[in-house]
C-alpha cells in the first residue's frame, strides 16, 4: 500500500449543506471516496490509501484538475482505492462532490 | 511425364488411395488418420478449416496422428491457429510453415514457437487476404472441412456457421485438391445444401459435434460506466453527426455498449431510423434490445453466435437465413461487405500510437489480424456516394473539388485510456515494431494503420483525425484525448486547447453530455437474462453466461 | 426496460433498481422508507479492519457492512448490508462485531425486526480466526434476538450469494427471502470441486451451480420462504410480508425444523440432481425450472408450498 495526501488552496467554498457523503466500493478496480466537510471554505485536502504503487504523478494530474474544475472548497477527501483506473477516479471524485452538494446532513 | 492434366491425375490418385479406407465416401472415424496417411503427400499446402468460431476438431486431430514417415512438412494454410492440436503439428514435425489469419487464445504459444524456430511463418494475413491467396500462390491441396450434416451422396449442410467453408471448397475443389468433411450426422436429405457433392471427396462422422467458441457474446453485466460514457460519445459524436446507418462493431464492451444505448440513450436523442440501421457483424446477443425496438432493418454476418439459432430463425426479416430457416454466414463475403458498402468500422485494440497506428500484438502475444484490417480500412476501391462517406470526404479535404474528391470510410478506434491491469491504450511505441525487429519481420504487425483511422474515442473525448491538418496536430489531437497516459500528460496544453476550439477535439461538456449521467441504469440491458428476456426466451445462451 | 431516472417516485426506482447489481448503501437506501435510515458506526468513524494492513491490502472504512435502523412502511426495523464487492462481503472481525451489536441491541429491545441483507463468500482468509469467531456469535446472537422475541429476516440475492458462515446465519434466521440470481450454500462451487474433484461438481457449469445453489432451488426446497423478482422493491415486499408472517418462536419450533430437515433429507437424499428433486416434488417438466419467468415461478412455488416458516 502507498500513502498520498495532497492539499490544494481553493477559491471558492463546495456548495450544499450535507457535512459528509461516500461513494464507491473499495474492489479490484474501483475506489471509495469518503468526503467530509471538515476544513476551512479555501482548503481542501486528498487522503489516498491506494494499492497500486507508483502512480505518485498521475494521481497529481488527477487531483490538479479535479481541484481545478470543481473547487471543493471546505472538504477533505480519504480514498482507499483497490488499484482503480485514474478516470475511474476522476468519476468517484466528482459523484462524492456531487452527493455532498445535495441538502441535508 | 509432360502433359496438361497432372494435377487432375495427381487428385484422382489421391482420392483412390483413400478410397480404401471409405464406403462410397464414408469414412469412419477411427480411420481419418488412415485416410489422412493416404490423400496428403509430404510438403502439401493443408488447409485446415477453423477460424475465430469453428473447428474441424476431429481431422486436426487426426491429422497429428498421422505417421510421421508418411505425412510430414506440411505447409498449413489456414484461417485460425486457435485449438492446441494446430500448433502440436509444428511441435511434431507434421507441418512446417505456415500462413495464417487469427491465433486468438494460441497467442502466446504461437509468439513462443516463432522465436524457437519451430514453425517457419510465411505471414500473417487478414482473414479476406489469405482467402485471395487460396486462390493464387496459396491454394490447398488438401482441405479438411467441418459441417453440421451430409447425405451419402456428399452434399453437406454446414448450419449457422457456415463462415470460410464455401471459399475454402471453391479454392481446393476446382484446383484439383482433394476435400474431407467432418460432420456431425449423415443424415437422408440435408436441410439445405451449402457445399454440392460433386466438391466434396471424403465425409467422416465425428462422434461429437464441432467446437464452436462463443466469441460474440459480452456479458452486459460486466459493462463499467466508462465504457458507457465513450458509447455515449460516439453515439452523440460520430453515429448522430454523420448519420451512419452502414456499420460494423468490434467485439468489445465499447461497442456492446452503444449497440445496449441505442433503444435508450439513442432513442432519446431521436436518432432510431437515421443510424445504426444496416449491419456487417455477427449476430451480436447485445444488439438484441436495438433490434427488438426495431433499430435494425438488415445483419449479414460473418458466422453464427452460439445460443442465437432460434433468435435468428424467427427473425429472418433482419438476418440471411436458408430455406431451411437457420441462418446462412458467409466470411468472405461479409468481409467483402464491411469493407466495400458500409460507411464506418468501430472496434476497439490494445495499442495506439501517436500517429493513430494500432496493434493487437504484445511482446509475448501474436493474436493475428482476424477481419479488423479489412473493416478498418478505407476501400480505395469504392465509387458509390454516401452522406457520411462524402462528408468524412469533405473534412478531410475541405478545398478539394466535390466532384473529384475521394470519399473516407470512417474508421473509428473506441477505447479507454487505461485498459485490464492499468495497462495504457496510448504508447510512443508500439510493441508490434519491438516484435518485428525480434522476429526480423519484413513488416511491423500493425492492425489499422494511422493513416485510415479518423476518429478515436475515449472517455475523454473524441478527436477528429480529418480535420487535423499536419502531423503535429494530429499528434495532439491524440494526445488531447489520451487522459492521465503518459502519452497524453504529455500533451502541448495550449494546441490542445485551440484543436478543441476548432472542434478537432470534442469533450463530453461540449457534446452535452455529463459524465455523471453514465450510468448503467442506461443499459437496455445489463444482464445476459435481461437478453435472453428481450428476445422472448428465444436466445438461449451458453452455459458459462448464465447466473439462473 | 430502463426508465429515465428523472422525476419517478421511490417505489419506482426501487422497483427499477437491480438489488444484485447495487451497492450495500443503495439497497438500504431504496429497501427502507426514503430518507428513514440512520448508521451506526458509519464510515466517517473509520472502523476499520486492524488486520488487513498486516496483508498490505485496502481497507474499507465501513469494513464491508452497513448497520443502522430505519423504518419500513412506518415501523421501525434494524438492518444490515453487507457489500459484497469489498473481499466478497466475507465476515472480518469489526465487520462481524458490527452485526452482532445489531442483533444484541434488538434482543435487548425485543420488538423491532432485524433485516440482514446477506452478500458473502463466508469468513475472510486474512482474518479467519476472528472471522470464524464472529460467525459463532452472529448465530448464537441470532438466536437469542429470536428467543427475545425478534424476527430476524435474511434477504439474499447479492453477488457473492451467501454462502460459508452466511449460510450457517442464515439457516439461524426466522425467514428468508432469495431471489433468482441469490445462491445460498456453505462450501461455495470452487471449493466442492477443488475438495471432491471435477467429476462430483464442476464449477465452472453455471446453470449446475444455479438449479443447486441458486434461490429457485432454495425456494423450492422450502430452505427460503418467499421468492423476490431481482429488483430492491420485491425485497421490500418480502420483508413486509415475511414480518407480518413470522410466528413466536420456541423449542417447539426447533424441534419441528429438525423433523423438517430430518424429512426433506428421507424423501431427497439419493437425488442426483436438483431436478431429480423438482421431479420428486412433483413438478412437471422439471427441466424448465431455470427458465421459468419470476411471475409462473412464484405461482409454481406457492402451489408446491414447502417452506420452513412453520417450522423454525
Amino acid at each position: 500500500m502507498e500513502d498520498l495526501r495532497f492539499e490544494h488552496s481553493v477559491s471558492a467554498r463546495a456548495g450544499g449543506s450535507r457535512t459528509s457523503a461516500i461513494v464507491g466500493v473499495v474492489a479490484s478496480g474501483n475506489l471509495e471516496v469518503l468526503v467530509e466537510r471538515v476544513l476551512p471554505d479555501t482548503e481542501c485536502a486528498i487522503d489516498i490509501k491506494t494499492a497500486a504503487i507508483g502512480f505518485g504523478e498521475v494521481w497529481t494530474a488527477v487531483i490538479g484538475d479535479f481541484v481545478e474544475r470543481h473547487s471543493p472548497g471546505g472538504l477533505r477527501f480519504s480514498i482507499n482505492d483497490g488499484g482503480a483506473r485514474p478516470d475511474t477516479v476522476s468519476l468517484r471524485l466528482a459523484q462524492a462532490v456531487r452527493l455532498i452538494a445535495e441538502n441535508g446532513q | 511425364m509432360t502433359g496438361w492434366q497432372n494435377n487432375r491425375a495427381a487428385r484422382d490418385a489421391r482420392i483412390a488411395a483413400g478410397a480404401g479406407f471409405a464406403r462410397g465416401k464414408l469414412v469412419e472415424a477411427q480411420d481419418a488418420t488412415h485416410l489422412l496417411e493416404a490423400v496428403i503427400r509430404p510438403g502439401d499446402r493443408v488447409c485446415l478449416e477453423g477460424d475465430n468460431q469453428k473447428q474441424a476438431d476431429l481431422l486436426s486431430r487426426a491429422l497429428l496422428a498421422v505417421d510421421l514417415a508418411k505425412v510430414s512438412d506440411l505447409h498449413m494454410v489456414q484461417s485460425g491457429v486457435v485449438l492446441p492440436e494446430h500448433l502440436d503439428l509444428f511441435d511434431r514435425g507434421v507441418a512446417k510453415r505456415l500462413d495464417y489469419a487469427y491465433s486468438g487464445p494460441q497467442s502466446a504459444r504461437i509468439a513462443r514457437m516463432l522465436f524457437g524456430g519451430k514453425i517457419e511463418l510465411g505471414a500473417v494475413h487478414t482473414y479476406l487476404e489469405l482467402f485471395a491467396r487460396y486462390f493464387i500462390d496459396l491454394t490447398p491441396h488438401v482441405a479438411l472441412i467441418a459441417a453440421v450434416s451430409a447425405d451419402r451422396e456428399g452434399n453437406l449442410y454446414t448450419g449457422p456457421n457456415t463462415e470460410d467453408t464455401p471459399t475454402v471448397v471453391e479454392a481446393t475443389a476446382f484446383k484439383d485438391g482433394v476435400v474431407i468433411a467432418q460432420v456431425n450426422e449423415i443424415v437422408d436429405a440435408v436441410p439445405r445444401v451449402d457445399i454440392p457433392a460433386d466438391r466434396v471427396h471424403f465425409i467422416v462422422k465425428s462422434d461429437k459435434p464441432f467446437f464452436v467458441e462463443p466469441l460474440f457474446t459480452r456479458d452486459p453485466a460486466a459493462i463499467t460506466e466508462g465504457q458507457i460514457l465513450t458509447a455515449m460519445l460516439a453515439i452523440k459524436g460520430i453515429y448522430a453527426p454523420y448519420a451512419v446507418q452502414r456499420l460494423n462493431h468490434g467485439i468489445g464492451f465499447s461497442t456492446a455498449a452503444i449497440e445496449l444505448l441505442l433503444p435508450t440513450f439513442g432513442e432519446r436523442l431521436g436518432l432510431k431510423g437515421q443510424i445504426a440501421t444496416h449491419f456487417a457483424l455477427n449476430p451480436h446477443p447485445a444488439l438484441i434490445p436495438a433490434i427488438e425496438s426495431g433499430w435494425v432493418r438488415q445483419i449479414h454476418s460473418f458466422g453464427s453466435e452460439v445460443g442465437m439459432d432460434d433468435y435468428i430463425r424467427a427473425r429472418s426479416d433482419v438476418y440471411f437465413t436458408g430455406p431451411d430457416g437457420s441462418l446462412r454466414s458467409n466470411r468472405a463475403f461479409c468481409q467483402t461487405a464491411g469493407l466495400y458498402a458500409c460507411d464506418m468500422f468501430i472496434g476497439s485494440t490494445l495499442q495506439i500510437d501517436l500517429q493513430g497506428n494500432s496493434s493487437t500484438v504484445t511482446a509475448s502475444r501474436i493474436a493475428g489480424f482476424g477481419g479488423a484490417p479489412n473493416m478498418g480500412a478505407d476501400a480505395r476501391g469504392r465509387r458509390h456516394p454516401s452522406e457520411p462517406w462524402l462528408k468524412a470526404g469533405a473534412e478531410a479535404d475541405p478545398d478539394g473539388s466535390a466532384l473529384m474528391r475521394r470519399g473516407r470510410k470512417l474508421v473509428v478506434q473506441i477505447g479507454e485510456t487505461f485498459g485490464d491491469k492499468n495497462v495504457p491504450l496510448f504508447v510512443e511505441k508500439l510493441d508490434a515494431i519491438e516484435l518485428a525487429e525480434k522476429l526480423n519481420l519484413d513488416l511491423a504487425p500493425i492492425m489499422i494503420y494511422g493513416d485510415d483511422v479518423t476518429h478515436i474515442v475515449t472517455e475523454e473525448g473524441v478527436a477528429n483525425l480529418l480535420l487535423c491538418r499536419t502531423a503535429q496536430e494530429r499528434e495532439q489531437a491524440i494526445r488531447g484525448v489520451a487522459g492521465y497516459t503518459d502519452v497524453g500528460r504529455r500533451r502541448d496544453h495550449g494546441m490542445v486547447a485551440r484543436l478543441r476550439e476548432r472542434g478537432v477535439i470534442r469533450r463530453p461538456e461540449d457534446l452535452g453530455i455529463n459524465p455523471l449521467d453514465a450510468d448503467r441504469s442506461m443499459l437496455a440491458a445489463r444482464s445476459i437474462k435481461d437478453l435472453v428476456r428481450w428476445s422472448g426466451g428465444l436466445y438461449s445462451p451458453p452455459s458459462k453466461f448464465r447466473n439462473w | 426496460m430502463t426508465a429515465p431516472l428523472k422525476d419517478i417516485t421511490p417505489a419506482e426506482r426501487a422497483r427499477s433498481t437491480s438489488f444484485y447489481e447495487a451497492s450495500a448503501r443503495t439497497r438500504l437506501e431504496l429497501l427502507l422508507d426514503a430518507g428513514s435510515f440512520v448508521e451506526f458506526i458509519g464510515p466517517e468513524q473509520r472502523e476499520v479492519s486492524p488486520h488487513l494492513k498486516i496483508f498490505d491490502l485496502p481497507e474499507q472504512f465501513d469494513d464491508g457492512i452497513v448497520v443502522g435502523h430505519g423504518r419500513l412502511d412506518e415501523s421501525p426495523v434494524f438492518v444490515a448490508a453487507q457489500e459484497g464487492r469489498f473481499m466478497g462481503g466475507a465476515f472480518g472481525e469489526v465487520h462481524g462485531a458490527k452485526l452482532t451489536g445489531l442483533l444484541r441491541a434488538a434482543r435487548e429491545i425485543g420488538t423491532i425486526p432485524v433485516l440482514i441483507l446477506f452478500d458473502t463468500g463466508g469468513v475472510r482468509l486474512q482474518e479467519a480466526n476472528a472471522g470464524e469467531l464472529a460467525i459463532a456469535e452472529i448465530m448464537r446472537a441470532v438466536m437469542e434476538a429470536r428467543a427475545a422475541g425478534v424476527k430476524v429476516i435474511g434477504l439474499i440475492g447479492g453477488r457473492s450469494g451467501c454462502y460459508g458462515g452466511g449460510g450457517l446465519i442464515a439457516g439461524c434466521c426466522s425467514a428468508l427471502a432469495v431471489s433468482e440470481p441469490g445462491r445460498i450454500a456453505v462450501s461455495g462451487p470452487e471449493v466442492i470441486e477443488t475438495n471432491r474433484g471435477v467429476e462430483e461438481f464442476d464449477s465452472r457449469d453455471r446453470a449446475l451451480v444455479w438449479r443447486t445453489m441458486g434461490g429457485k432451488h432454495r425456494r423450492l426446497l422450502g430452505a427460503a420462504d418467499v421468492f423476490a423478482d431481482d429488483n430492491v422493491q420485491d425485497f421490500r415486499e418480502a420483508a413486509l410480508e415475511l414480518i407480518g408472517l413470522v410466528g413466536t418462536f420456541g423449542l417447539d419450533k426447533l424441534t419441528a425444523e429438525q423433523e423438517r430437515l430430518a424429512d426433506r433429507l428421507r424423501r431427497y437424499g439419493a437425488c442426483q440432481d436438483a431436478v431429480d428433486i423438482w421431479t420428486a416434488e412433483g413438478i412437471a417438466h422439471a427441466e424448465t425450472v431455470p427458465e421459468l419467468p419470476a411471475d409462473q415461478f412464484i405461482a409454481l412455488a406457492d402451489r408446491i408450498g414447502r417452506t420452513s416458516r412453520d417450522a423454525r
